[in-house]
C-alpha cells in the first residue's frame, strides 16, 4: 500500500469503503506521522490518540457488519481549538482555558464524528482566533511546512499545517476575517468560509459573533467540498443558522474539475490589484486570470469602492463584539482563577484572572472594543464602522449584478518569517486586507492555490453571494484542474 | 496628536476587568494609539443617511417549541469550574463589608 498519508480524503474513503484498507490502519499511519514531524511543526496542541482509535475501530466495525456509511467515513480530521470537543481538551490556544474539557461537543464536531470521520486532535491557532499568523497562541507557534522559519498564516495556522505536513488529509477551521482562507493560501491548501450562517456555530468559542464561520480544509477543492457538506445545514441550536438546503458544493467541485467556465462570469475587484499586494503575488495572480479565461471564463475589473475601508470598520466591529463576548471568561464557570485568596473580592480576582490568562493580543482588542463602545466614542466608531458595513454590504450586492464571482489574491504576501510583524500589531492587521470584506457582507469566499513565488504559495480568493457556495467551489476547482496542487519540500 | 492617553488606557483596562502591569500599560498605549487612528479612518466614509448593519442574516426573532430537550446535568455543567459547592458554582466575596451590614 503506498503511503496513506500522502492520499486525498476522496481516496482514503474510498480505500476503506472498498475494504482495502481499514479506518484503523489510515489512522495509525496519520498519527506515526504526527509523531514523526509534530515537534517540527507544532501544528497540533492536542493529539487523542485513544479517540481517533476507538473512532476508527467504530467505523471498521460498522461497515463490517454492513453498513453503508458516508463519503467521508474512516477519513482522519484536524478539528482547531477552537471547537468543543467533548471529554478531549479545548483551549483557544489561550491559558484561560487551559484544561478545560467540554462537556459537550460542538454541533460541527457531532456532524464529523456522525459521519464517520475519525478526529485526530486540536490544532493551534492565534489566542481566540485573533490573528494572522498563529504566533499570538499561548503555546507556542506553528511553523509552516514550506519553511519551518515561516508562518502558517491565522489564525488557523494550525490546521492549515496539518494539511501541509501530511498530518491529516482534511481539517476544521474558523473565519472571522480570513483565518481560513489566509492560511490556506499561505501553505498551499485550500480553505473555504462558508455563508455566514451556513454552519453552525454552536459550540465555536465566541470571538465576534456576527462574523465567526466555521468551514472545511483540505488539500484539494473536491475534498474541501466533501467536508463541507457533511459539517454544514442548519442547526436549530444556532438561531443565525440559516433554514435553507445547504448549496450542492460536490457537484459544483465536479463540474468545475472539467476545467469548463464557459459562462462564468468573473469579476477582479479592482481596489485589490494596485498597490497592496506583492509583485510576486501579483504574477501569480495574474496567470491564474489567463487560466481562468482560458477556460471560458469572461473576467471584468469591478470596483468596489468602499472596500478600501473594510479593515478600519472590521477592526472596530470584531474588537467590540471580542470585548462582550469575552466577558463570559470571568474565572467563575470555567477555566482559570486566579488570586482567589479568601480576601480578595470578586472583581479583584477577576481582573487578576484576565491579566494572567489573556494574552497581549486579546488585551488589545478588548480595549479596543471597550473603547469603541463606550459613549462619546460610539457613534464614530463603532455606529460608523456598522453603517460602512451597509455600503460594503451594498458593493457586494451591486458586484454580483454584474459578475457571478468575485476574484482576488487571498492575501497580499506571502508567508512571512516568524517575528516579522509582532511588533507592530498593525501591521499584522494588514494580512487580511483582501479577506475581511466578504466577513462584513456575509457570503463565501474559498482561497485555492495558485502558484508559487519564490517558492512559496499564493493563493487565489473567489467570493460569490451569500448561499451562492457552490459558485465558488465551482470556480475553484476549474483553477486547480488547470493549475494543479502544489507540495512542499519533504519534512 | 495621540488618538489615546497612557491615563485613558489604563481607564480602559479597568472597565475590561485586566488588571494590567505598569510596564504594559506603556506598551499598550502607544499600540492602542496606532490602532485607533488607524482604524478612525472609517470617518472619511460619508455615510449619515446609511442605515447600519449590525448582521449579514437578516434574521428576527427565532422561536422554538417550548419543550424540554436533554441537555447537560448538574455534574456536567461544574465539570470545568474553579470551584463548586452544593452543585453551585462558588464565587469570592460579591459585597463589601459596609454594604452587607
Amino acid at each position: 500500500m503506498s503511503d496513506l498519508t500522502r492520499m486525498t480524503a476522496t481516496e482514503i474513503a474510498a480505500l476503506v469503503a472498498g475494504g482495502e484498507t481499514s479506518a484503523v490502519e489510515v489512522t495509525r499511519a496519520h498519527l506515526d506521522r504526527i509523531a514523526a514531524v509534530d515537534e517540527q511543526v507544532h501544528a497540533f496542541l492536542h493529539v487523542d490518540t485513544d479517540g481517533a482509535l476507538a473512532a476508527a475501530r467504530e467505523v471498521d466495525e460498522r461497515r463490517a457488519a454492513g453498513e453503508v456509511l458516508g463519503p467521508l467515513a474512516g477519513v482522519p480530521v484536524a478539528v482547531k481549538d477552537v471547537l468543543a470537543t467533548r471529554g478531549v481538551p479545548t483551549t483557544v490556544g489561550s491559558k484561560i482555558l487551559e484544561g478545560w474539557r467540554p462537556p459537550y461537543d460542538a454541533t460541527i464536531v457531532q456532524r464529523l464524528r456522525e459521519a464517520g470521520t475519525v478526529m485526530l486532535g486540536k490544532t493551534n491557532m492565534d489566542e481566540f482566533a485573533m490573528g494572522s499568523s498563529t504566533e499570538y497562541s499561548a503555546y507556542g507557534p506553528t511553523h509552516n511546512p514550506w519553511d519551518l522559519s515561516r508562518i502558517p498564516g491565522g489564525s488557523g495556522g494550525g490546521s492549515a499545517a496539518a494539511l501541509a505536513a501530511y498530518e491529516a488529509p482534511l481539517a476544521i477551521g474558523s473565519d472571522t476575517g480570513g483565518s481560513i482562507r489566509q492560511p490556506g493560501a499561505v501553505t498551499g491548501t485550500v480553505g473555504a468560509k462558508p455563508t455566514y450562517g451556513g454552519t453552525s456555530r454552536y459550540g465555536l468559542v465566541a470571538f465576534s459573533s456576527s462574523l465567526d464561520t466555521p468551514g472545511p480544509c483540505a488539500r484539494n477543492v473536491l475534498d474541501a467540498a466533501l467536508l463541507h457538506q457533511v459539517i454544514a445545514g442548519h442547526d436549530p441550536r444556532d438561531s443565525t443558522s440559516i433554514p435553507q438546503p445547504v448549496p450542492d458544493v460536490v457537484a459544483a467541485a465536479k463540474l468545475g474539475a472539467t476545467g469548463d467556465l464557459t459562462g462564468v462570469r468573473l469579476g477582479i475587484v479592482s481596489e485589490f490589484i494596485g498597490e497592496g499586494a506583492e509583485p510576486g503575488v501579483m504574477a501569480a495572480f495574474r496567470e491564474s486570470v489567463d487560466a481562468l479565461t482560458k477556460m471560458g471564463a469572461e473576467v471584468v475589473e469591478v470596483s468596489c469602492p468602499t472596500f478600501a475601508y473594510a479593515l478600519p470598520a472590521y477592526y472596530l466591529i470584531a474588537p467590540s463584539e471580542c470585548s462582550s463576548n469575552l466577558a463570559r471568561f470571568d474565572g467563575v464557570r470555567f477555566g482559570l482563577r486566579v488570586g482567589d485568596d479568601g480576601n480578595r473580592s470578586l472583581e479583584e480576582v477577576m481582573s487578576l484572572t484576565r491579566e494572567a490568562g489573556f494574552g497581549p493580543e486579546v488585551k488589545r482588542r478588548i480595549m479596543v472594543g471597550t473603547y469603541a463602545l463606550s459613549s462619546g466614542y460610539y457613534d464614530a466608531y463603532y455606529g460608523q464602522a456598522q453603517k460602512v458595513r451597509t455600503l460594503i454590504t451594498r458593493d457586494f450586492t451591486a458586484a454580483f449584478e454584474r459578475v457571478d464571482a468575485l476574484i482576488s489574491p487571498t492575501t497580499p504576501f506571502t508567508a512571512f518569517p516568524i517575528g516579522a510583524r509582532t511588533a507592530d500589531p498593525y501591521q499584522m492587521y494588514l494580512a487580511d486586507l483582501f479577506t475581511i470584506p466578504t466577513n462584513l457582507y456575509g457570503g463565501p469566499g474559498i482561497s485555492v492555490p495558485c502558484g508559487l513565488s519564490e517558492g512559496l504559495p499564493v493563493g487565489l480568493q473567489v467570493m460569490a453571494p451569500t448561499m451562492a457556495d457552490d459558485r465558488m467551489y465551482r470556480v475553484a476547482a476549474a483553477l486547480e484542474s488547470a493549475v494543479g496542487t502544489f507540495t512542499p519540500p519533504a519534512l | 496628536m495621540a488618538a489615546i492617553s497612557r491615563e485613558e488606557v489604563a481607564h480602559l483596562a479597568r472597565l475590561s476587568r485586566l488588571a494590567v502591569t505598569e510596564e504594559e500599560l506603556d506598551t499598550f498605549a502607544g499600540q492602542l494609539d496606532v490602532i485607533l487612528q488607524a482604524v478612525a479612518q472609517v470617518g472619511e466614509v460619508a455615510a449619515a443617511d446609511i442605515p447600519p448593519t449590525s448582521h449579514s442574516v437578516p434574521l428576527t426573532n427565532i422561536f422554538r417549541e417550548d419543550v424540554v430537550t436533554p441537555c447537560l446535568t448538574p455534574q456536567e455543567a461544574l465539570s470545568g469550574a474553579p470551584d463548586v459547592e452544593d452543585q453551585r458554582f462558588r464565587v469570592p466575596r460579591i459585597l463589601t463589608e459596609d454594604v452587607a451590614s
